[in-house]
């Protein structure tokens, strides 16, 4: 990446349950071709805060802005324009259950595209191959295991190429070499069509392969304790609890 | 050293204490989950006789077996230690208990994320109450107007479904609510039958058996069986498998992509109960006049065509259309009662059942009231 051109701006975020702050004064840019890493410990808010991103959740109070345009400020069909933009795969895979994974990945072809019925089945098929799943086009939801759905979820956020993809713990329930060929597609999603990707993992390996960018959530102060580069973090970073994260708890605390 | 016993002992535990600040906790016997134990609260008043206490031991030496009672047991001491600012030596209890206690304290408390189970005065819990109906019947207007909005765009052919959703939702409640329908409206023919008989007999005016059954059937009582059936049946079904998208996150993947829930999920089913309603209203009347029939021919020995050729006598085509509107009218309200619990649904299994029993109960109360008022309002307009 040449220039860094900020695509999620993230100002003076609150973000919680009714009256319950979850998490305060959230401050971070993602730019355009970033992989963004949201880690953190289990129950800090970081499912939350990927909801939040993707318009789901509303902010107890600061602003997200989407190529300058702050979302919660937007009217909504401002909103929905912004939402068709982004890819989402939820943490678990959240397939509609009554369909194929084929119809699955098809239908957001179907709703915003031109394409025709063969088109869309090529396309289809392609997209399942992308994730390792070639050939299972008829089955339902119900009938692959964990790993497979979460890669069928995967399939269906990348239908349409969006210019923003947002994952919920991908690899986790994927087996070792599956996860590493996530990484691999990921990079590579990246590479070619300058897709930003805003990943929420524990995966300490993913983390230092794929991530360029990083926000920390912590859990006691319940803030953001640290951001920017994993790798760098991991170098410089002199927060205990960062540390022990970054290093499987072996240094830091 | 005056080693003077407090009388508060039992069997597993003694205290005695060595000078007038420290207390020794002397831990004998088995302490295990199966055994019986002392409570804490008689050691507790142990420790409130010591005003000038500041440090509290433990003597593990006559423990045989420790499980997770000794640990409860410890972190409550040191609850009460924290408290009252006591110092709290751990090094004489057995290892392992160390260890795991220092596991147990590794991550401290959240606050503000224990839930507190306050225990509010009777108004205040009327008052939030009535708050929560307040709410309630604002989200059911909001989830009105959607609907009202996604209609529109169904007008202007802009609305997205998928046509073989509704096609499904076509067959499920219609063919397949057949069999049900049948049996509940013949058996509501041969009730009403039976029991006009046994006052027309004394009249000699069975005949009149067949007006009672055409007419009641027709105006009212077919689509009120059939809705009341279809809400059972469709209303649950249908805020079963709303609430179980809801969980499994399904419904943010539509709204995420765009799809309007409303559009994709609600309005295939609003147009399934819609379409499908007076048809089956319509072959309920059927089934509870066959049911007359069974009664007129077999009860009181009527021919079976004296007996169709006064119900269609008595048949008039008001009552049909009045039958027919009642009918469409309890389409929509099955249909919006259970896609509205089922959207409203929490994201656990009993939230499913709870969405599940609202459905049914809104949609039945929601049936009779319609009933009422449509009753009121078509007998003022005197038709
Ligand atoms: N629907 C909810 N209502 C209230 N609190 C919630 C809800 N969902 C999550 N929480 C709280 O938010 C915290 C963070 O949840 P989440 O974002 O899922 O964490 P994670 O970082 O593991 O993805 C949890 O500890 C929980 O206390
Ligand atoms: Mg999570």
């Amino acid at each position: 990446m040449n220039e860094a051109e900020p695509q999620i701006v993230v100002k003076d975020l609150d973000m919680g349950y009714g009256s319950f702050i979850l998490i305060r004064n959230l401050n971070f840019i993602v730019n355009k071709g970033d992989i963004f890493i949201i880690m953190g410990g289990s129950g800090c808010g970081k499912s939350t805060l990927l909801k939040l991103l993707v318009g789901l959740k509303e902010p107890l109070s600061g602003q997200v802005f989407y190529d300058g345009t702050s979302f919660w400020e937007a009217g909504p069909e401002e909103q929905k324009r912004i939402m068709r933009r982004f890819g989402i795969l939820y943490q678990s895979g959240a397939l509609w259950s009554s369909m194929t994974l084929a119809e699955n990945v098809a239908i957001p072809l179907e709703q915003y595209t031109s394409m025709t019925r063969a088109e869309i089945q090529d396309l289809v098929s392609l997209k399942l191959a992308l994730v390792g799943l070639a050939g299972f086009e008829d089955f339902y939801p119900s009938e692959i295991s964990g790993g497979m759905r979460k890669r069928a979820g995967l399939a269906r956020a990348m239908a349409l190429d969006p210019d923003i993809l947002f994952f919920d713990e991908p690899s986790a329930g994927l087996d070792p070499v599956s996860a590493r060929l996530l990484d691999d597609l990921i990079l590579e999603l990246r590479d070619s069509l300058g897709t930003t990707f805003v990943v929420v993992t524990h995966e300490l390996g993913s983390i230092f392969a794929i991530g360029n960018n990083s926000v920390y959530l912590d859990v006691q102060t319940r803030t953001m304790t640290a951001s920017g580069d994993p790798n760098r973090l991991l170098a410089e970073s002199k927060d205990p609890t960062v540390r022990a994260f970054l290093t499987r708890g072996a240094e830091g605390k | 050293m005056a080693i003077e016993s407090i009388d508060q002992t039992s069997s597993h535990l003694k205290l005695s204490n060595p000078d007038s600040t420290t207390l020794v906790i002397h831990l004998t016997d088995d302490w295990r989950t199966t055994s019986h134990l002392a409570a804490f609260e008689n050691v507790c008043q142990g420790l409130e006789t010591m005003p000038s206490l500041n440090k509290v031991l433990f003597d593990a030496s006559g423990l045989t077996g420790w499980d997770s009672k000794l640990l409860t047991f410890v972190l409550k001491v040191r609850g009460w230690c924290d408290d009252r600012k006591v110092d709290l030596a751990l090094e004489g209890l057995p290892g392992g208990v160390q260890r795991l206690l220092h596991l147990a304290l590794a991550v401290p408390e959240r606050q503000g994320a224990r839930k507190d189970a306050e225990r509010q005065p009777f108004f205040p819990r009327v008052g939030e109450k009535a708050l929560q109906v307040y709410a309630s019947a604002g989200e059911m207007l909001a989830f009105l107007g959607s609907a009202c909005v996604a209609f529109g765009q169904l007008l202007k052919g802009k609305a997205s479904f998928r046509r073989s959703d509704l096609m499904l939702f076509v067959q499920e409640s219609g063919v397949q609510a057949f069999g049900i329908v049948s049996l509940v409206s013949i058996l509501v023919g041969l009730i009403f039958a039976f029991i006009g008989a046994i006052q027309l007999k004394t009249f000699g005016a069975q005949i009149y058996v067949a007006d009672l059954v055409g007419i009641a059937m027709v105006r009212v009582m077919g689509a009120v069986m059939a809705g009341i059936i279809m809400a059972g049946r469709t209303g649950a079904n249908y805020a079963a498998q709303l609430g179980t998208m809801q969980v499994n996150e399904e419904i943010d993947a539509l709204q995420t992509l765009g799809i309007s829930p409303m559009e994709f999920l609600v309005l295939p089913r609003m147009m399934a109960l819609i379409l499908m309603m007076p048809l089956l209203c319509v072959y309920a009347d059927i089934m509870g006049i066959l049911g007359g029939l069974i009664v007129g021919v077999t009860m009181l020995d009527l021919n079976p065509v004296v007996y169709l050729n006064e119900t269609k006598a008595s048949f008039n085509m008001t009552n049909l259309w009045i039958g027919l509107i009642y009918s469409a009218m309890f389409g929509v309200i099955i249909a919006l009662s259970g896609c509205l619990r089922g959207i409203q649904c929490g994201r656990s299994a009993s939230a499913v059942g709870d969405a599940t029993t609202s459905a049914v109960v809104t949609g039945i109360v929601s049936i009779i009231i319609a009933t009422a008022i449509l009753t009121v309002i078509f007998s003022i307009l005197n038709v």
